[in-house]
């Protein structure tokens, strides 16, 4: 490991500069002949930000908008096409495959559907135990314990009864309590949630949220949560990066993005999202067309197409993040009429 | 709206049986209400609470291993489930058409947009001429916001937003009276559906249609419906205006529903309600209130007996022991009284 950098020095425990995903367009021979030149979906087009140890950090967009490669990306299941991902100061494209796996531990994902991401023909404890088969193999004699352990701690009690059953024979939000204890029992720093709880009901959703919450304090967590949902995401992240065609719109603390967006796209989101109250209906018109190809993202500002306030520039210059409040950016020429 | 003019859908008694491994299973179960003629009627719920497979029967779309096991659907005064195969056929899609959550599934991948509508009416209505079937087209998309060039592309080819305005091409291409929406807009983006939204309630305004719309998310049906009916573990539990039920919600369900509902607001950062259990398994339903179990408030009764569906209020209705007297409410107040 590299021991020049310890982690208590370090205030970011993810670091994300300036990364680049572009996925090559599969095309039929001809028509790379005729062509000339290859097509690349920019799913992630230069896009910088921090994770700060212990906190809650959500990235929101539509889908397309590059939230689920960035996820990706931040815990090494792709490489970058540039820039590069610091986690606890280790750059994750210098790491070998051995190296990496040793990092891996100490970061774990959470799928949004339980259901495919359990094996039907494995019981919930064998599911869950698996993690600490590969990556602590040598305190065996333990894993019995600590897999007890994290079943009633995620609220699967009685723990001995939950771990000898199929996936089938639990609800949806039981499953979902078993996808987390997968991913805690390692004992990670980073949990990668995406859309973790987008399939389960309303009535369930609330003590899902509650629970995660809960644990990141008792396990010392740090999520990165991937949402296309911005109201849930109000109740666990304390920061939040707004995301658009594969570029950072709008980033800072949530309550501050939330009560003062100052990105015109961030704003049409957040007016979009719909009100439970009969009494404050929408009247705004949304913006124009949809979400554009990213093999040919826009010119400038790729929100400009779309954009109520566009001017001339918008087309042509590219808006980089800038400081508007204190720890709220937003990249936006004309973002200063909403201060 | 005139209140003399019968509702476009009566709902008597109905009830669906799936026949499972575990023995019947009653997803619908006996459920009454009306759809009034041109409003927007929004049916909410969990998932397997029946609103879906509600939606089904209404088209009499119910496939075996499921039935319609019981009760009248009356459509203008007409029993649909007496309809005969020719009579149906006309009822769906020219009285009654539906609009499906992915219409990735619902659209033919080898046809294109135009053939698509251009089917749909030649299937309805065999004697349309292609010139007044083109004319008809051409209004739909204009009002839908389909461009010209788009009758030519074929469903992979249109974004999703696209693709789900040309499902509600196809319910309204016909005329019909009735569009039920399930889950129509939900694996759509946040703008898309808030555009889709407005177009619903356009369509409702400029056509006079009268709209189902089925979905899970509460805030949605705050957005456009005008009175709400609410499903739980296939009964319906509650239904009133949007204003009455959002305000005063009766049912202690649909008071746990909206308290758990997440918004943006920032201000009101106040705990969501963390309703108890989940839903239960409809092959062996709770006695009773099928909610007893999750309820806050139940009462030694509410486990022994099914409540009625009650009008609390005009136009209120809730199926509740709290709002209909039963000897052992007497028996409860005569307690606090001693």
């Amino acid at each position: 490991m590299n021991a020049q950098l310890s982690p208590q020095l370090q205030d970011n425990l993810v670091e994300i500069q300036d990364l680049k995903k572009w996925f090559p367009v599969q095309k039929s021979f001809l028509d790379q002949l005729l062509a000339g030149r290859k097509d690349f979906v920019r799913a992630v087009d230069g896009v910088s930000f921090n994770i700060r140890r212990g906190e809650a950090f959500g990235l929101a967009g539509e889908s397309g908008s590059g939230k689920t490669t960035i996820g990706r990306l931040a815990i090494g299941l792709e490489t970058p096409t540039e820039g590069k991902v610091l986690f606890d100061g280790i750059d994750l494209g210098r790491q070998n495959e051995r190296e990496l796996r040793h990092l891996r531990r100490r970061m774990q994902v959470i799928f949004q559907d339980p259901m495919a991401s359990l094996n039907p023909r494995m019981t919930l404890g064998d599911s869950v135990v698996q993690g600490l088969k590969i990556h602590y193999p040598e305190a065996a004699e333990k894993h019995r314990d600590t897999l007890l352990d994290i079943f009633e701690r995620v609220g699967l009690s009685p723990a001995r009864y939950f771990i000898n059953k199929y996936p089938h024979q639990i609800s949806g939000g039981q499953r979902q309590r078993v996808v987390i204890a997968r991913a805690l029992i390692t004992r990670p720093d980073l949990v990668l949630a995406d859309e973790p709880i987008a399939m389960a009901d309303v009535s369930v959703r609330a003590l899902l949220l509650e629970l995660m919450v809960q644990l990141k304090q008792e396990f010392n967590l740090t999520y990165l949560f991937i949402t296309h949902d911005l109201a849930t995401a109000k109740y666990i992240c304390d920061r939040i990066g707004i995301l658009y065609l594969g570029r950072m719109a709008e980033i800072g603390d949530l309550k501050e993005v939330y009560s003062h967006p100052l990105h015109p796209y961030t704003q049409a989101l957040m007016a979009a999202v719909p009100v439970p109250d009969p009494h404050k209906r929408r009247t705004q018109t949304m913006p124009a067309g949809e979400i554009p190809n990213p093999i040919n993202p826009p010119s400038g500002c790729r929100f400009h197409p779309r954009c109520p306030i566009a001017q001339a520039i918008c087309s042509q210059e590219e808006p980089e993040l800038r400081e508007l409040r204190p720890g709220h950016q937003a990249a936006c020429h004309f973002a200063e009429q909403f201060l | 709206m005139n209140d003399t003019t019968p509702p476009l859908v009566q709902i008597r008694d109905l009830s669906v049986t799936y026949k499972t491994r575990l023995g019947d299973t009653s997803a619908v179960d006996k459920v009454s209400f009306d759809i009034r003629r041109g409003e927007i009627l929004g049916l909410v719920g969990e998932s397997g609470c029946g609103k879906s497979t509600l939606g089904k029967a209404l088209l009499r779309m119910i496939m075996p291993p499921g039935r319609i096991s019981a009760g009248q659907i009356l459509f203008n005064g007409e029993d649909i489930l007496t309809f005969d195969d020719k009579r149906l056929r006309d009822y769906r899609g020219r009285q009654a058409s539906m609009i499906f959550q992915d219409p990735m599934t619902s659209l033919n991948p080898v046809q294109t947009v135009e053939q698509h509508l251009t089917e749909a009416i030649q299937v309805h209505d065999a004697g349309a001429e292609s010139q007044s079937m083109a004319r008809r087209i051409q209004a739909l998309i204009e009002r839908l916001g389909i461009m010209q060039s788009r009758l030519a592309s074929y469903p992979h080819q249109l974004s999703g937003g696209m693709r789900q305005r040309v499902m509600i091409g196809l319910g309204l291409v016909l005329n019909a009276g009735l569009i039920i929406a399930d889950e129509a807009t939900t694996s759509l983006d946040v703008i898309v559906e808030a555009k889709l939204v407005d177009q619903l309630r356009e369509i409702r305004d400029v056509y006079g249609v009268t709209i189902l719309a089925i979905t899970h998310n509460i805030a949605l049906v705050a957005e456009m419906a005008d009175r709400v009916a609410v499903m739980y573990a296939g009964n319906l539990v509650e239904l009133g205006e949007v204003n009455r039920i959002f305000d005063r919600p009766l049912h202690p369900y649909t008071q746990g529903l909206l308290a758990s509902v997440p918004t943006t607001e920032i201000n009101e950062r106040k705990e969501l309600y963390k309703m108890p259990g989940e839903p239960p398994n409809l092959a062996r339903p709770p006695s009773g209130c099928r909610f007893h179990p999750r309820c806050p408030v139940a009462m030694p009764i509410c486990s022994r007996y099914r409540p009625g569906l009650n009008e609390a209020a005009p136009g209120h209705w809730v199926h509740c022991w709290l709002y209909q007297d039963h000897p052992e409410k007497e028996e409860k107040t005569l307690k606090v009284a001693a």
